[in-house]
């Protein structure tokens, strides 16, 4: 090689030119990168509404009046809200311990089924008491999303399968267990769908008080609202404050010194699916019991999948899920009102891409170089 | 494109023409100045050390040089000519290449696909045959030892690196940088090398070596180069005109002991015994065949040997991470096959090989690394919740106790520098009052101030009547550390001998499969010392 003239290339004056030079700290304005995503993504999508004709400032006045422009879709958007916040609270513990939770879809639709089964088989008598159906609806729903999660966890913690397609496929199964039953043993007149609830099965709505507050008429909010706060703030408290919550972040940022600290990773795999399963399947009977009251074949427009963006947005932070949950919530409502309904479901992917795409940002530094 | 290895007409000059000539080099790193105003030349046909401690820029000089980094500013001219590579690719093809400390094989191929790889022949059939009498021919020209259809993953690290090499010089280079090479080779590798080198520079080719060991930067190079902190602190220094204590003095700044003061340990009872154990390795081959083992209240074992034939294994199957045959009972009780969590919890503390990627979550704070081994107990825990105000006050402790630099115990450790990293991990494990630590490489890659630290602090656990175990693959370490020192080859422990029966051409050589035996009177003064309560 070397008789040959070796090309030297001499520095040859260039204008610009982009260098990516690795940060040792994230930037402090680390926290809001959502936020500049979003922005950034709305800016996109605006473009994109313009070069297709639309008019993008009407399009986003009237997303935005159709998720918050009076208290009655303030709380529409808070029902859609719920459903994502605990399906994303699912994704968040188990991307936090690096497990790959894709399946909260599946398992949301396994907790629908478990909290119907109480009222359809029925586990308890006809005219149980709210009081004491609700509390077993939940039980059995967070039962069967757990024991559905603990299906993947099982096999990664003592096969090393890989849960990401395992989760994927018992998505589809899922939906297919769910389509016998509503086809089958608990059609209603051979419709996909089962009978109506009886009332003390449905969850109560602000509306149900207006008797008491006039101002609550017709606002849907409902018992599973209530319930997804409550399991943010558990959620959070077990991640930041428990010892169960450091080892999941131990094991999330190095399984291999998880390891050598003495801490059994396959328990902990089953756990957090367990865990995870369990708030995903509190979603699908929490949209059962507090907005459908029925069991159907198309409970869920894919909650458990905007659930991945909705806890990569809050950057697996549970309090953060609650804020990016409303705004996905908003953006499901608005796909109602806004033609083409597509628009909302663009906007999410490009939010999405931005929020990866400033990834590189938090890791790197843009340095603009002039000349050579 | 006849690959062409020999020697280019050298310049009808009165001195040797340079080579390699840098003026002026300046790289900055977010927050790190790596080189200021550097520079550097290197005459054809010479070996030039670059000597300097961890974190000194020699390594970041020679990347720059070798077209990995750009520099922010400053001029290099190769025979003189100025060049600007964009990757290595453009310095190879200049002549100029770099065999970096962590080897760039494919495990499953041989030696010939590996130096093949990349270049543009053979071009579509693999009629390798050629190729390999090529290749074999070099590798005798230059003594590097190593058959060319040997797979890889079949070698030794010694004739890897020796692979790294022929793929350079397959390329025609005539300038080579080597990185560290002697940091994964026995003694008797390391001459193999150095008669290489010296082969290699007899035809022509000039070398920079890159080291921070003194002995050997003295034993090879014709002139030395000494950098601190980014700067050149000795330019081209000829290798005849100076001494170890002056070049110490130039690559920290300050006359420096070069290990802390030997003192002996009081051995007390048996505190772990090993007896007859095997394991395997990750790839399911023997690791351990059979090693049994005594260690001692109050005293250092040194277990020496090249990387690869057992040690981590060893240390593994101690700590509980690896299942093991044969029984291991650690104060009389049996331990072997137990969790690490038992491990932890029966009094072995372990200081792990791989700092960044088993001793600590480099992602995590320094607070939540330092109580990774006792989360689970008060007064930390209480019950099932973390009292984060009690795990930052020992933190704060520790990090003033063992003098651990970070700006806050909030910081992600991977910010720390890598003396600091090793002082919070054995802050962790000496504060857990361990019966037995394991140790593992504790000073690997760590500058010459942190390295005493680390070995006063050894030292001082051993007083306190703790047992030791110090695996090593660096013999001055040992030699200076141990009370009893034994030696690992495939799997087989050698010894232990009491340390002051041994010496480094016996290690080196039991370290490279040879025969040899202590001098009898000391070898008897060794088992009688070794068997005393």
């Amino acid at each position: 090689m070397s008789t040959a003239p070796a090309p030297r290339r001499v520095a040859a004056p260039r204008l610009v030119s982009f260098v990516l030079e690795h940060r040792l700290e994230p930037p402090r304005w680390a926290a809001l990168t959502p936020l500049f995503a979003i922005a950034f993504a709305l800016l996109v999508s605006a473009l994109i509404l313009a070069l297709v004709g639309g008019d993008p400032v009407r399009s986003y006045v009237h997303i935005f009046n159709a998720a918050f422009g009076s208290v009655g879709v303030v709380s529409d958007t808070l029902v859609k809200a719920t459903p994502l916040i605990l399906a994303g609270l699912a994704c968040a513990l188990a991307f936090r311990m690096g497990l790959w939770n894709i399946g909260a879809e599946g398992q949301l639709l396994l907790g629908a089924w478990g909290g119907s089964a109480v009222v359809l088989v029925p586990l308890l008598p006809a005219g149980t008491p709210g009081i004491v159906l609700i509390p077993a609806m939940l039980l059995a729903g967070f039962a069967c999303g757990a024991l559905w999660g603990l299906i993947p966890g099982y096999l990664k913690a003592r096969l090393g399968v890989n849960e990401i397609i395992v989760t994927l496929m018992l998505n589809y199964i899922a939906f297919a267990w769910l389509e016998y039953w509503v086809f089958g043993p608990w059609t209603e007149g051979g419709f996909q769908m089962t009978r109506q609830f009886p009332k003390e099965a449905w969850f109560p709505r602000l509306t149900d008080f207006s008797a008491a507050v006039p101002a609550f008429a017709g606002l849907t909010v409902h018992l599973g609202f209530v319930i997804a706060l409550v399991a943010a703030g558990v959620v959070w408290f077990i991640v930041r404050r428990s010892r169960w919550g450091y080892v999941i972040r131990l094991i999330g940022d190095s399984p291999q010194a998880a390891r050598y600290a003495g801490i059994d990773i396959r328990r902990n795999i089953m756990l957090v699916f367990l865990v995870s399963g369990g708030l995903a399947g509190l979603a699908g009977v929490s949209e059962v019991g507090g907005v459908v009251h029925r069991l159907q074949d198309h409970i869920s427009p894919g909650y458990g999948f905007t659930a991945i963006i909705v806890a990569y947005l809050a950057r697996f932070n549970p309090l953060g899920v609650v804020v990016t949950s409303v705004l996905f919530g908003a953006l499901i409502l608005a796909g109602r009102e806004i033609q083409p309904s597509g628009v909302p479901a663009m906007i999410q992917g490009i939010i999405l891409f931005s929020l990866i795409a400033s990834d590189v940002l938090l890791r790197y530094r843009v340095r603009v170089r002039r000349g050579a | 494109m006849q690959p062409s290895p020999g020697p280019e007409t050298p310049l009808p000059t009165d001195r040797p023409p340079l080579a390699v000539e840098l003026r002026g080099i300046v790289k900055h790193f977010p927050g790190v100045l790596a080189n200021d105003m550097v520079d550097f030349d290197l005459r054809a046909g010479e070996v030039h050390a670059l000597l300097g401690e961890n974190g000194a820029g020699k390594s970041t000089l020679m990347n720059v040089l070798a077209g990995l980094y750009r520099p922010d500013s400053g001029e290099i001219r190769v025979d003189g000519r100025l060049v600007d590579f964009r990757s290595p690719r453009d310095a190879i093809a200049a002549g100029l290449g770099m065999v970096h400390q962590h080897f760039t094989l494919v495990p499953s191929q041989t030696v010939t696909e590996n130096i093949l790889l990349g270049l543009d022949q053979p071009r579509f059939r693999l009629r390798l045959g050629r190729f390999e009498g090529e290749i074999g021919a070099l590798s005798e020209r230059f003594g590097l030892r190593v058959d060319p259809r040997a797979k890889i993953w079949q070698i030794s690290v010694g004739e890897q690196q020796r692979v790294e090499i022929l793929k350079m010089l397959y390329r025609g280079v005539r300038i080579l940088i080597m990185d560290e090479p002697t940091a994964v080779l026995a003694p008797q590798e390391v001459e193999e090398l150095f008669r290489t080198l010296r082969a290699m520079t007899a035809s022509g080719h000039s070398i920079v070596f890159i080291s921070h060991k003194l002995g050997e930067v003295l034993a090879i190079a014709d002139r030395i180069t000494v950098m601190q902190r980014g700067r050149v602190t000795a330019a081209g220094i000829p290798a005849g005109g100076t001494s170890r204590s002056e070049l110490a003095r130039l690559m920290v700044g300050r006359s420096i002991l070069e290990t802390v003061e030997r003192t002996r340990g009081r051995p007390g009872e048996v505190v772990l015994s090993l007896q007859d154990v095997e394991a395997e390795n990750d790839r399911g081959l023997p690791a351990l065949r059979g090693v049994s083992l005594d260690v001692r209240a109050g005293e250092i074992l040194g277990i020496a040997g090249v990387a690869g034939n057992g040690q981590s294994e060893l240390a593994q199957v101690i700590t509980g991470l690896r299942p093991c045959r044969g029984r291991i009972r650690l104060a009389g009780r049996e331990t072997a096959n137990r969790s690490a969590g038992h491990a932890i919890d029966r009094g072995i503390a372990h200081v792990p090989e791989d700092r960044t990627g088993v001793g600590s979550a480099p992602n995590l704070s320094v607070t939540d690394n330092l109580i990774m081994k006792r989360y689970r107990q008060p007064p930390i825990a209480h019950g099932w919740v973390i009292d984060s105000a009690e795990a930052r006050r020992v933190a704060e402790h520790l990090r003033d106790d063992y003098q651990i630099v970070a700006p806050s115990v909030e910081t992600a450790v991977r910010l720390l520098s890598g003396g600091n990293l090793q002082r919070l991990i054995l802050a962790r494990e000496i504060e857990s009052q361990p019966r037995l630590m394991v140790a593992v490489q504790p000073t690997r890659g760590l500058d010459v101030g942190a390295i005493e630290a680390v070995h006063r602090l050894l030292l001082a656990r051993r007083d306190t009547g703790s047992a030791t175990v110090l695996i090593s693959e660096d013999l001055d370490e040992i030699l200076g550390l141990a009370d009893r020192i034994a030696v690992m080859y495939e799997g087989r422990l050698h010894g232990p001998f009491d340390a002051e029966a041994v010496d480094v051409h016996g290690l080196g050589l039991l370290m490279t499969g040879g025969e040899w035996q202590p001098r009898a009177a000391d070898a008897a003064a060794g088992a009688a010392g070794s068997a005393l309560p």
